[in-house]
């Protein structure tokens, strides 16, 4: 239960959760042939997670790009964590977007703003 | 003998990266988008260039091999229905990608609705839009809602241009084409 870890593939992203740390990291891409199947694991995890977390939970989000069919899916990882803002734990969301990549930043302002929660949106330099 | 030549020198006049006719499998979309890659890291010197063609180009070939997957064509209709069009072509200005596959005619109707509703709204109109479906709409068990051709327009900033092309009472042929501008340093 402390760690979940996938490596990054050609269609899917690195996944490293870390619960006892509280630090939660996604990067790479995400275009899998079935998103749902692919994220159905992650959200397991995340379920139980919630159940007992960290005092802080940090999560590091690194997407070089991802698919639409992978966009509901990360919405309810982000669900997740909301969840927990709002039962009042702390979360800090940064979200990473590799240098002038516009299409990325707006998808992290876009989940912010449908979750009502504050994402850390932060630029990669060159 | 077909004069082949003329072929390929039409071809290359047309600046065609890639063509594709065949069965699109998640496999083969693989295979395509890893060519595209590398053919775009040779040519084209603008990373945000790169990236949006590639991302669009992803979304449109899954698009397209989903899509293929739904059509179940009886055998008797000859129409080879998993086969798809593919096209990826450049010039001074642009991208452009063409994908052709066949569809049920009870299909064209909601399709060009959603194309018209698309192209009639403003880059923060698409946004918006987005957002709506990405938050409320509904999802096939593979997580495909739609979303694909709102993610298409709104990252080449292009009017979606589509035709459909009766084949018979059952099926019409689908074309699809989406141009991405070339960023060049002094338009930014």
């Amino acid at each position: 239960m402390d760690i979940f870890h996938l490596d990054a593939k050609q269609n899917t992203p690195f996944v490293h959760f870390d619960a006892q740390l509280g630090v939660m990291e996604m990067k790479g891409r995400s275009t899998p042939e079935n998103s749902v199947e692919f994220y159905s694991p992650i959200l397991d995890w995340l379920d139980h997670y919630c159940k007992n977390p960290a005092e802080q939970t940090v999560v590091n989000v690194r997407y070089e790009y991802f698919n639409t069919s992978s966009s509901k899916c990360i919405l309810d990882v982000f669900k997740k964590f909301s969840k927990l803002h709002k039962e009042g734990k702390t979360v800090k969301v940064n979200w990473y977007y590799e240098e002038e990549d516009e299409d990325m930043q707006e998808a992290g302002e876009d989940y912010s703003d449908i979750l009502g929660i504050p994402f850390d949106i932060l630029e990669i330099p060159e | 003998m077909v004069d082949y030549l003329a072929l390929y020198e039409k071809m290359h006049d047309n600046n065609i990266m890639l063509t594709f006719k065949g069965e699109v499998t998640f496999d083969l979309v693989n295979s395509l988008l890893r060519i595209i890659e590398e053919r775009l890291e040779r040519i084209e010197d603008n990373k945000k260039t790169r990236r949006k063609v590639y991302n669009i180009l992803v979304e449109c070939l899954q698009n397209l091999c989903n899509h293929v997957d739904e059509t179940e064509i009886p055998e008797e209709e000859s129409l080879n229905g998993k086969t798809a069009l593919l096209l990826v072509e450049t010039d001074l200005e642009a991208y452009r990608l063409v994908t052709g596959n066949y569809i049920q005619n009870d299909k064209i109707e909601n399709l060009k609705a959603r194309f018209e509703q698309i192209n009639s709204l403003s880059k923060d109109g698409l946004r918006e839009f987005y957002k709506t479906i990405l938050n409320n709409g509904e999802f096939s068990d593979k997580g495909t809602a739609g979303l694909g051709f709102i993610d298409i327009a709104r990252k080449s900033g292009q009017k979606l241009q589509y035709d459909f092309q009766k084949v018979n009472e059952n099926y019409s042929f689908f074309s699809f084409q989406i141009d991405i501008p070339k960023i060049t340093e002094e338009r930014e």
